[in-house]
């Protein structure tokens, strides 16, 4: 495994001012490190900074206290190196898949040929040929988000940060897409940080499992998952390790 | 998903043919009242054949108001669609711009709430002042009323604009300038047609009052003329016409929205 650190957060503090003048603290003293081309899933309960999180890290929001830094870079801004997949609303509806997947090249300036060109790899990657032409509203939860992760890819950022990207489909498509995410990810390598509360999901997909507290989150525990992949779901070992965890996760809050 | 349209399909139908049997037992109650039972007098409710038959000869006959139907829409026509469209170019810019930029919208805001506040009819006289006993004061009212409704819809519009696509943008490497144009705007394109709508409606329906001003022709002109005349037949004539010309007005702005707002429900 390759050791360059991409991702590092150090001591990330959050706090937002509430209505009643009293500050609330959402995340305390948090730091990480994700390697290239890792797969890293962060795992905690709901309402308690992930999102918040993704957000510093993508430079939308500005911690209270803390670095962050991409590919050794100090992050102070959005930068489209910095790819995010939101859990919803978040295709363009006025676009079509093809509007939404090339994007990111378009902003950028980025000529038509060589950004469809591109664009129409990775629709075809995530199976969405024929759909090009397609608005968001004619598709599937699960074909949406499908669009959203070829969208991702064709901007080529350094790293992937994935909100929850799952958590609004069905359990059976849910597990299609985890299928389908995890043998994109190891055709094109990338440096993931993949948010969830599904500890299965965490299992399936994960190099490393970061255990978050309750709020003020901060990091609780980490696992390293060396089971080989794909991984069987329904296999002592994946079960095994799911017990231990689940011991550790406390997932109501 | 097929069932749905399927569905959508059906209720589309169901409501054409409430309609129709709506407008037929409105035309047979009118029937019976007037031609049938003749329980108000001709001369203050025609009956239904009678309207129609003055409908029919108002394309020809100018008297007694002077003009043809024809004429008189098109001069209605001629004023509302230039103050609407002076509403338009103005008031959409002017609303994303609004709220868009901070600044702007604290500098401009007071105004605008005074200007609001200020009914359809208040600007009468102060357009004669202006402009004079024209076309130009009669657009302008149209341009007031119109002007309002489609500028806080493209405001709103702007303001509504989802913070998730936003974020997405940014992260897309997006400018300032790319987040208003193509994400901001296309996203508020609903809201913006709406105000477009109401304004639409609001300036069609302000004709009659805006050719209150010293007019020779115009449909608000004709109903006033007739009922000067007592032609209660010509008045009826004079409102069909308005409802007619605003649905087709109507129609051909849905048109438009068909084609430029896509992939939303
Ligand atoms: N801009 C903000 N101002 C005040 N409170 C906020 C803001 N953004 C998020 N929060 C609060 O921070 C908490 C964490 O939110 P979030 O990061 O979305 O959690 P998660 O993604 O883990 O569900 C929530 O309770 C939310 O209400
Ligand atoms: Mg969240």
């Amino acid at each position: 495994m390759n050791n360059e650190v991409v991702i590092k957060c150090e001591n990330i503090s959050k706090t937002f001012p509430t209505a009643d003048g009293t500050a609330f603290d959402v995340i305390a003293d948090f730091s990480i490190e994700v390697n290239k081309n890792e797969f890293v899933v962060l795992i905690g309960p709901g309402q308690c900074g992930k999102t918040t999180l993704i957000n510093i890290i993508a430079g939308l929001e500005e911690a209270t206290s803390g670095i962050v830094t991409v590919g050794g870079e100090l992050v102070t801004e959005p930068d489209p190196k910095i790819g995010v997949v939101y859990q919803e609303t978040n295709l363009f509806p006025w676009l079509t898949v093809m509007g939404n997947v090339e994007f990111g090249p378009k902003a950028q300036g980025e000529s038509k040929a060589s950004r469809q060109e591109r664009a129409q790899k990775y629709i075809d990657l995530v199976g969405l040929t024929g759909f090009e032409n397609q608005h968001p509203n004619k598709l599937s939860g699960g074909m949406q988000q499908r669009v959203g992760i070829a969208r991702v890819y064709t901007n080529e950022p350094l790293v992937l940060l994935l909100d929850e990207p799952f958590g609004h489909l069905d359990a059976q498509t849910r597990y299609l897409m985890e299928e389908e995410l995890e043998k994109i990810w190891r055709q094109e390598r990338r440096t993931v940080l993949f948010v969830t509360n599904n500890l299965e999901e965490a299992i399936f997909l994960a190099d490393r499992i970061v255990l978050m507290t309750n709020c003020p989150s901060t990091v609780k525990q980490e696992y390293i998952i060396d089971l080989p992949r794909p991984r069987d779901i329904t296999s002592r070992e994946f079960l095994k390790i799911r017990e231990e965890i689940s011991k550790n996760l406390d997932l109501t809050s | 998903m097929k069932l749905s349209k399927m569905k959508k399909k059906n209720n589309k139908v169901k409501y054409i043919l409430i309609s129709i049997i709506s407008f037929t037992v409105f035309l047979i109650i009118w029937y019976m009242v007037t031609d049938v039972f003749k329980l108000v007098k001709p001369i203050s409710l025609p009956s239904p054949v009678k309207v129609l038959e003055s409908f029919i000869n108002k394309f020809t006959v100018k008297r007694p108001d002077g003009s043809t139907l024809q004429a008189h829409v098109l001069s209605s026509l001629r004023i509302v669609l230039t103050g609407y469209i002076a509403g338009s170019i103005v008031g959409v810019p002017l609303g994303i711009f609004m709220a868009w930029n901070r600044k702007a919208d604290m500098f401009i805001r007071p105004v605008f709430d005074w200007f609001r506040s200020v009914p359809g009819m208040g600007w009468i006289p102060v357009m004669i002042l202006i402009f004079g006993i024209n076309i130009a004061s009669k657009a302008a009212i149209v341009f007031a009323i119109s002007f309002v409704a489609i500028l806080i819809n493209s405001y709103s519009g702007i303001k509504n604009t989802n913070p998730v696509h936003m974020w997405v943008a940014q992260t897309f490497g997006a400018s300032n300038k790319q987040l208003l144009f193509r994400v901001a705007i296309p996203s508020a394109l609903p809201h913006i047609f709406t105000g477009l709508r109401q304004g639409l409606n609001q300036a069609w329906a302000s004709v009659v009052a805006a050719e209150m001003i010293g007019s020779n022709r115009g449909l608000g002109y004709m109903i006033q003329m007739n009922r000067e005349n007592s032609r209660a037949d010509l008045i009826i004539v004079g409102m069909l016409s308005i409802g007619l010309v605003g649905t087709i007005l109507s129609f051909v702005l849905q048109k438009f929205e068909d084609k430029y707002v896509r992939g939303r429900h």
